[in-house]
């Protein structure tokens, strides 16, 4: 049993089929990389995880519960963080309130009041967010505000904002869509270190081969709202079905 | 803003103090030192800290927050009719009055953000004069409003026996009371109403403090900052929103109750749109989210409406009587539709000045000025060491010109 299950998924806007009976079981501290061609239904189906799309038919459950209906604040209190496509950060606040924010979510719940509390006495907030910017690399500008951060940087930032919850489940977005090669590489590796000291499974919606295979344990490739295969990276590589949903074959021009 | 919170704090704490009980003594030389003008200075200060919550820190814009100052003068004056003169009830029951109508109408029109929002409250703040002015006129008298009679019933301080209707008050210490001190050929006017209100208003900038500096504050700067953004991260934000709009829902109440208190007259033109414009005027005026902002520009509208309004034709043409007359006329003619009645017009282009140039207001202004300051102070003290310094380790005159120019550009 997967720490996620999908069973049965699919999801129409208008006449268009977007996913087609989707099944995926996610196996604990994996790196499931979730890959296809425009268009395919990645993040339709990754928006069905958060609780911004209502599938029209199947389940989604997440150790056993269903996400089904629940607003995304109440997944993220079940243990799912997420890192968004272009990252969204507090931009007018400081780095480190913008880890501390996420952090006194993870404490305190999803709605709890202390108007009176001064925010310079919670030490312990403080230092778990400052022990994940140190992670991270973002110490040394934790008063900055956030919107003069590159957009690399600003995906670190999103990162120690995901990580300071310590969720079961990360699903990532296109980490590393509109980064400079060296900005990517950082990313991959930051997401290995990242991956190995703590217990976080992983899912990875990802255009770009180089980090889907070098982060993912296992593979799932969706094609017309389908999932194709579903297998290890190596025998991905030279799938005859994955290399026609991509490339096309020779029969079919 | 996490560095050193406590000491600077504490500074403004104390020095906002000063300046705020030292009001008759600092007001008085600018022409504004009577009672009525102060008490509305500190008194629209409160509602616009009070809206600063909402709007500074979440950046909901409530264009109907005069209801709840209407709410808060309804209820306080019902108070001094019925229980006592003794403003401590009157005060309690608006605030807690106002906080139940925010609740209801927060409720609602956070269910929307940005324009649709801004539009609900004004719906329901219109809604809520029109209630006052015509439905609910056995509560309200309709367009004549409510004023304190001889025979109001005042259970827990009997009704006046004398013949005279009684003043509000708090515990014997009438509000309307003023001790006048000659000083400096000025008359200082230290007057009892004031000096409650401004008691009042260091407490309720203190409790905005406060909240400005918790984690609750934060989190309002975040629903401005990203609202989507802090849903994902685990926080049902709504309920943050509401809670800072029942709390400045609140604020206003007790700014109209203080009004009753000094002045006991309640009408449902204080529910206008106009009045809940007049408000968002202040707060983005003196600087929208800033601590002090709110309260400096409520003194500079009020002070405008107050003084500019008083300036007529006959005041203009003593200015300019030295000139002659050809050009006296001229210059009445070109300055006077700007005073008197026409003090909107000044207000307008101050605002528009405002928000154009400094969008932060005026606090973000007097920052500037202060850098201005503080750098020409810097750059004139390290030229002075420089040419103290300078020929003594063989720097030739030219060098050092040169250097010092490059000083003054980078610090």
């Amino acid at each position: 049993m997967g720490i996620l299950e999908v069973k049965g998924v699919s999801k129409h806007f208008g006449g268009l089929l977007a996913l087609d009976d989707v099944n995926l079981s996610i196996q604990q501290n994996t790196v499931h990389a979730i890959i296809g061609p425009n268009g395919a239904g990645k993040s339709t189906l990754l928006n069905c995880f958060i609780g911004k799309l209502l599938p029209d038919t199947g389940t989604v459950m997440f150790n056993n519960k269903s996400l089904l209906g629940l607003a995304p604040y109440q997944i993220n209190q079940a243990g799912i963080s997420r890192v968004f496509q272009t990252p969204e950060v507090f931009s007018e606040l400081s780095i480190l309130e913008n880890v501390m924010i996420p952090a006194f979510a993870h404490r305190d719940g999803a709605f709890h009041l202390s108007p009176f509390k001064s925010l310079a006495r919670e030490t312990s907030i403080r230092e778990q967010a400052e022990k994940i910017l140190q992670d991270v690399g973002l110490i040394d500008e934790r008063h900055h505000t956030a919107s003069a951060m590159s957009r690399g940087n600003k995906r670190r930032l999103e990162m120690a904002m995901c990580l300071v919850q310590q969720p079961k489940l990360l699903l990532l977005d296109e980490p590393t869509a509109g980064m400079s090669r060296s900005d990517t590489n950082n990313t991959i590796d930051l997401l290995k270190t990242i991956n190995e000291a703590h217990n976080i499974t992983f899912v990875v919606i990802e255009h770009d081969m180089h980090v889907v295979f070098s982060l993912a344990d296992r593979i799932s490739v969706l094609s017309q709202g389908h999932v194709i295969v579903e297998d290890y990276p190596d025998k991905i590589k030279g799938h005859p079905e994955v290399q026609e949903a991509y490339l096309g074959t020779a029969e079919s021009e | 803003m996490l560095k050193t919170p406590h000491t600077s704090d504490r500074t403004l704490m104390i020095v906002f103090t000063i300046l705020v009980l030292a009001g008759p003594l600092i007001l008085a030389p600018v022409g504004a030192g009577y009672p009525d003008l102060m008490q509305r200075f500190v008194i629209y200060g409160i509602f616009a800290i009070g809206f600063n919550i909402l709007f500074g820190l979440t950046g909901y814009l409530s264009f109907g927050h005069a209801a709840f100052l209407g709410v808060g003068s309804y209820s306080a004056i019902w108070m001094l009719k019925l229980l006592s003169v003794n403003i401590v009830p009157a005060i309690i029951f608006s605030v807690v009055v106002s906080g139940l109508f925010a609740l209801l109408i927060g409720y609602i029109s956070l269910r929307r953000s940005g324009i649709y929002f801004s539009i609900l409250t004004l719906a329901f703040a219109q809604m809520s004069y029109n209630l006052a002015y015509s439905v609910l006129t056995p509560i309200t008298n309709g367009e004549t409003g409510l004023q304190l009679e001889l025979d109001d019933p005042r259970i827990l301080d009997g009704a006046s026996e004398s013949g005279q209707v009684a003043s509000p008050s708090l515990f014997g210490f009438e509000m309307s009371d003023t001790a006048v001190v000659p000083f400096l050929g000025m008359d200082l006017q230290f007057n009892v109403g004031f000096y409650v209100s401004a008691l009042i208003l260091i407490g309720m900038f203190y409790l905005s403090l406060r909240i400005f500096r918790s984690p609750f504050g934060m989190m309002l700067r975040a629903i401005k900052s990203n609202q989507t953004r802090l849903n994902y991260t685990g926080f049902n934000s709504r309920p943050y929103a509401l809670t800072a709009f029942v709390i400045s829902g609140m604020y206003a109440g007790l700014a109209g109750a203080l009004l009753v208190c000094m002045d006991p007259l309640a009408g449902a033109e204080r529910m206008q749109w106009t009045a809940s414009g007049e408000v968002v005027l202040m707060t983005i005026m003196g600087g929208a989210g800033t601590l002090i902002g709110p309260v400096l520009g409520a003194g500079i509208i009020k002070y405008f409406e107050n003084i500019f309004s008083r300036i007529n034709e006959s005041v203009v043409e003593g200015w300019f009587s030295a000139l002659p007359e050809g050009v006296t006329d001229v210059l009445v003619a070109v300055v006077s539709p700007f005073l008197g009645s026409g003090w909107h017009i000044s207000l307008g282009l101050i605002f528009m000045l405002v928000v154009i140039f400094l969008p932060g207001g005026l606090v973000e202004g007097a920052g500037r000025l202060m850098n201005l300051v503080v750098r020409l102070w810097q750059s004139r003290k390290t030229g002075a060491s420089q040419s103290d310094t300078g020929p003594a380790d063989g720097v030739t005159p030219a060098e050092e010109v040169s250097h010092r120019s490059v000083n003054t550009r980078e610090s």
